[in-house]
């Protein structure tokens, strides 16, 4: 399971970054949401997989027992994603004001600023 | 006093909310410049504070370390938080005169205050996956800065700034998670007790490589650094300073704080690759600047040569270079804010930035070229400004380490920047203007513009202060740096009695 966890973490990061070099906007876009999921699984793989028990304490109990997952990367993954997602919203928006102002989604055509 | 740490969050946060709901451009303004007012306030008690404890702890929410995030305000970190806040002030001010209207409507000066609300967040927070949120905060805040106004150079420069820091927050993300499966914990101080006593050392070297690319991708160190010459020219002159004083000197922080508090046990692995980092941004950055005709792209170049310096700094890893680095980081941001500052003037008089079309400054305008003169002078290095003694405790510290060959880098470097800076003063202020300036044009009269000339004006007279009497700040600079060398204390005050339990098992 690791290891398909990591090849797919891999495969994730790979297509990710090879939208992000494309030449449309909206491709790079996609290219920036698959990178976050990417290293969201990344963080998740964390907490080591395994299929048994939730983080929740028995009613009799008061710890949380072995071979339960470890909760904290489960809400480092939360906050991560939450934040990809406010960036995504604003890279859209920042896409509809480009396309407003130039006309086309084409990334090489933005290159009057470049070093 | 404990809660002296949170204020310097605090009121930002609570300026840039009130700023969301009392939406008059009058409020927005007075919330702006009040909101800086008393964090600068706060974070100068909050220095005299860490003078006198050493380093000032809060645990948020009594949550006890390491289970729950602390923040910690050492002399380091209270130092920052202490300039950037300053800078927040003085960049407000500035603003005040320097943004159109329809910007400031447009909730400018809350953004404004978010970005002080992230900036100070990473200078004072304890916990790892924290310092990724305050990122976040500060990067989207200067995401908005960077595009608000609309214009097409801004959205162009935007895009490339937005993507790759997106690329090196990724980066971040994935080096704290690699490092929590590592570890087990998030706390700082709990990072570096296990980290030290931890014998694999290709465990540490994978990390600390990872956090050094998302930092420096950050901090604008060479390969990374392409996007800051691309888009930092872009937005308004107050927007530009800001930035070039906080964001980059953001990343230089996480990268002291990582080499010096985590990775300090194995840090021989990474110091020489520090040294050829540091060296290769120096050059390639002076060299940039140096084939540009343009104010600002010239001053952005510079920034990034100038972190070069820094990091050599970090890389030789003595207590007088890390004091010479707290000095140069102090030097380097009142000095490039300033310069930022006085562009911001020159096209608000003039109408544009390139050396090609302006002219003939010192004869119209010569107490602005004497605040140009005294910031660009002390970004290169001469005597008795405060550069020449960052510059001057740099090279001395590694030549007194024989690294002779960072040592000639930096002083070449120090006679290319200097090249930058009169070429600046010989296009813009010393030759003859080549278009005829219309005394009756539109330019705003120089009694118009007081609220940019004063904040220029109070930033030169600091550098002046820091260079001829700047001694008492580099002893502050020294204990700080001994206080940066010694992470066992560091651990010792957020972790009480654990240090001793790790190493008497």
């Amino acid at each position: 399971m690791n290891t398909l966890l990591a090849i797919l973490i891999g495969a994730l990061a790979a297509v990710a970054i090879y939208c992000m070099l494309r030449r449309s906007l909206m491709k790079l876009i996609i290219g920036i949401a698959l990178l976050s999921q990417s290293v969201n699984l990344l963080v998740f793989s964390a907490s080591g997989l395994q299929s048994n028990r939730p983080p929740i304490i028995d009613p009799a109990q008061k710890t949380l027992g072995m071979g339960a997952a470890d909760p904290l990367p489960q809400a480092l993954v939360l906050t991560a994603i939450v934040i990809g997602f406010g960036l995504i919203v604003f890279c859209l928006a920042l896409i509809r004001q480009t396309y407003q102002a130039t006309g086309h989604d084409d990334i090489n055509a933005l290159n009057t600023t470049d070093t | 006093m404990n809660n002296l740490v949170i204020l310097p969050i605090l009121i930002p946060l609570l300026c840039a909310v009130l700023g969301l709901i009392f939406r008059g451009l009058v409020a927005q303004r007075i919330l702006g410049v009040i909101g800086s007012v008393a964090v600068t306030i706060a974070a100068l008690c909050l220095l005299r504070e860490t003078q006198a404890n050493g380093y000032v702890i809060l645990n948020l929410g009594n949550w006890q370390a390491p289970f729950g995030i602390v923040l910690v305000a050492d002399i380091f970190s209270a130092v920052m938080v202490c300039i950037a806040s300053l800078m927040g002030l003085l960049a407000a001010l500035y603003s005040l005169r320097d943004i159109d209207v329809g910007r400031q409507k447009r909730f400018y000066f809350s953004l404004f205050n978010m970005l002080l609300v992230g900036v100070n967040g990473a200078f004072l927070t304890g916990d790892l996956f924290n310092l990724y949120v305050w990122f976040e905060v500060m990067l989207m805040a200067s995401f908005v800065l960077l595009a608000l106004g609309g214009e097409r150079p801004q959205l162009e420069g935007a895009f490339k700034y937005v993507v790759i820091n997106l690329l090196s927050s990724s980066l971040f993300l994935a080096g704290a998670g690699l490092m929590y499966a590592k570890v087990g914990t998030l706390n700082m101080a709990d990072i570096a007790l296990k980290l030290s006593t931890e014998p694999n050392v290709f465990l540490i070297n994978s990390t600390a490589v990872l956090f050094l690319v998302a930092f420096g991708v950050k901090a604008a160190l060479f390969p990374f650094f392409f996007w800051l010459p691309a888009s930092y020219h872009t937005p308004p002159a107050a927007v530009s300073a800001i930035f070039a004083s906080l964001l980059t000197k953001v990343g230089v922080y996480a990268l002291i704080r990582a080499f010096t508090l985590f990775f300090e046990s194995s840090f021989i692995v990474q110091q020489n690759l520090l040294l050829w980092i540091a060296g290769f941004t120096m050059v390639t950055g002076v060299l940039g600047a140096a084939a540009h005709y343009n104010m600002r792209r010239i001053l952005s170049f510079h920034i990034v040569s100038q972190i070069g310096y820094m990091i050599m700094g970090l890389a030789i890893f003595t207590k007088l270079s890390l004091a010479a680095t707290l000095f140069y980081l102090v030097h380097n941001i009142l000095a490039k804010t300033n310069l930022f500052f006085v562009s911001g003037i020159v096209q608000k008089v003039r109408g544009t930035e390139e050396l090609k079309s302006l002219g003939g400054l010192y004869r119209a305008f010569p107490w602005l070229s004497l605040l140009f003169f005294i910031s660009a002078f002390s970004l290169a290095g001469i005597p008795p400004l405060s550069g020449f003694w960052a510059k001057f405790a740099l090279v001395k510290a590694s030549l007194e380490v024989e690294f002779y060959v960072i040592a000639g880098v930096a002083l070449l470097v120090g006679i290319f920047t200097l090249f930058s800076m009169t070429k600046i003063w010989a296009e813009a202020f010393w030759k003859k203007s080549p278009v005829a300036v219309d005394a009756s044009s539109a330019a705003p009269e120089q009694n118009q513009l007081q609220l940019m000339y004063g904040p220029t004006i109070v930033m030169a007279v600091m550098i002046l202060y820091l260079g001829l009497f700047g001694e008492q700040f580099f002893e502050l600079a020294e204990h700080a740096a001994g206080q940066l060398l010694n992470p066992a204390g560091y651990i010792e005050a957020v972790l009480p009695n654990m240090l001793s339990t790790a190493q008497n098992p």
